[in-house]
C-alpha cells in the first residue's frame, strides 16, 4: 500500500475527519486508509475467534474483508456522530470489531437450532455438578428460580433467558432469528432477570 | 458452576447500560481504562453491563486488546 500523505498520523482525529469530509482524491485516499485500518481490526477479531465452530480457514479472510467493507459503510454513515470522546481510530475500530464478531457468531451458529425451551435446565447443571453438600443452598435457590421462570416470566422472556443465560446463544444471533434487535432482546433479558430477583427477594445470596 | 449459573440467570444487581449505549461509550471507556483512569466512574453502568452481556463483553475485550496492541 502506498503512503497517504493527507493523514500523516493515525492518532490525529481532526486530520481524519477533515480528510474524510474533503472532496475528490483526498477523500478517496482517506477512505482507502480507513479501510486498511478497519481490515486490520477485523483480522484481529477473526484471528481471536478462529477456533469457533463452522469456521473454515479458507473463509476467514473473506469474512474479515466483508467485515471491513460493512464497517466502512457504517463509519462513513455515522461520521457526524463522532464526538471526539476518544481517538478517531479507537472509535472506528469498534465498528470493524462489531461487524467481525457478529459475522463470526452467526457463522458459528449457522444451521443450528437455538435452544430456547427450558426442557433440560437445570438438570444439565445439577447433573454435571458435584452434589456437594455446601452447594445444597445454591441448588435450592436454583429450584426456586426454576419455579419463578415458569410462573413469573412471559413466554418470550423465558425463551430469551433460556437461550442466552442457560445455553450461551449469542444475543445477536438470537435477535436475528427472532427478527428483532440486540438492544430489544437485552431489555427483555434484563426485565426477566429483574423479575427473578424480585421473586427471590430475601433468598438471594 | 452453580454460582456461575446463578450469575448468568440473575444478571448484575447494579444498574446497567443497554447494548446500544454500551457500544456508544465503548471507545471512551476503553481509552480511560488503558490510560489507568477510573473507567467505571467515567461510564457508569458499563461494568455491570459487561458482566451481564457476553457479546458486549467479547467486543470490549477485543477493543481493549487491539488498542493496547497499537500503543
Amino acid at each position: 500500500m502506498t503512503a497517504h500523505p493527507d493523514v500523516t498520523d493515525d492518532r490525529d482525529s481532526e486530520a481524519w475527519l477533515a480528510a474524510l469530509r474533503a472532496d475528490g482524491p483526498e477523500r478517496d485516499r482517506a477512505i482507502a486508509r480507513l479501510h486498511a485500518l478497519l481490515l486490520r481490526a477485523a483480522r484481529f477479531e477473526v484471528a481471536r475467534r478462529r477456533s469457533s465452530p463452522n469456521l473454515h480457514e479458507a473463509d476467514l479472510d473473506d469474512l474479515a474483508v466483508q467485515s471491513a467493507d460493512d464497517a466502512l459503510v457504517a463509519v462513513l454513515a455515522k461520521l457526524d456522530s463522532f464526538r471526539g470522546d476518544s481517538r478517531f481510530t479507537t472509535w472506528a475500530y469498534k465498528f470493524a470489531l462489531l461487524e467481525a464478531a457478529v459475522k463470526l457468531r452467526r457463522r458459528a451458529w449457522h444451521g443450528r437450532e437455538l435452544p430456547t425451551a427450558p426442557d433440560h435446565w437445570p438438570e444439565t447443571a445439577a447433573g454435571s455438578a458435584a452434589a456437594a453438600s455446601d452447594e445444597a443452598a445454591s441448588r435450592e435457590l436454583l429450584a426456586t428460580i426454576r419455579d419463578a421462570i415458569a410462573e413469573e416470566l412471559t413466554g418470550h422472556q423465558r425463551e430469551v433467558l433460556v437461550a442466552v443465560a442457560l445455553n450461551d446463544v449469542p444475543i445477536d444471533v438470537l435477535a436475528e432469528r427472532m427478527g428483532t434487535t440486540r438492544g430489544a432482546l437485552y431489555k427483555t433479558l434484563h426485565d426477566a432477570r429483574r423479575k427473578l430477583r424480585r421473586a427471590l427477594g430475601g433468598e438471594l445470596p | 458452576m452453580t454460582d456461575d449459573l446463578l450469575s448468568r440467570l440473575l444478571g448484575p444487581a447494579d444498574p446497567e447500560l443497554g447494548c446500544e449505549a454500551c457500544f456508544d461509550e465503548l471507545d471512551r471507556y476503553v481509552e480511560v481504562e488503558l490510560a489507568g483512569g477510573d473507567a467505571d466512574a467515567a461510564v457508569p453502568g458499563m461494568r455491570p453491563h459487561l458482566a451481564g452481556c457476553p457479546a458486549c463483553a467479547e467486543e470490549h475485550e477485543s477493543l481493549r486488546d487491539l488498542v493496547a496492541a497499537q500503543k
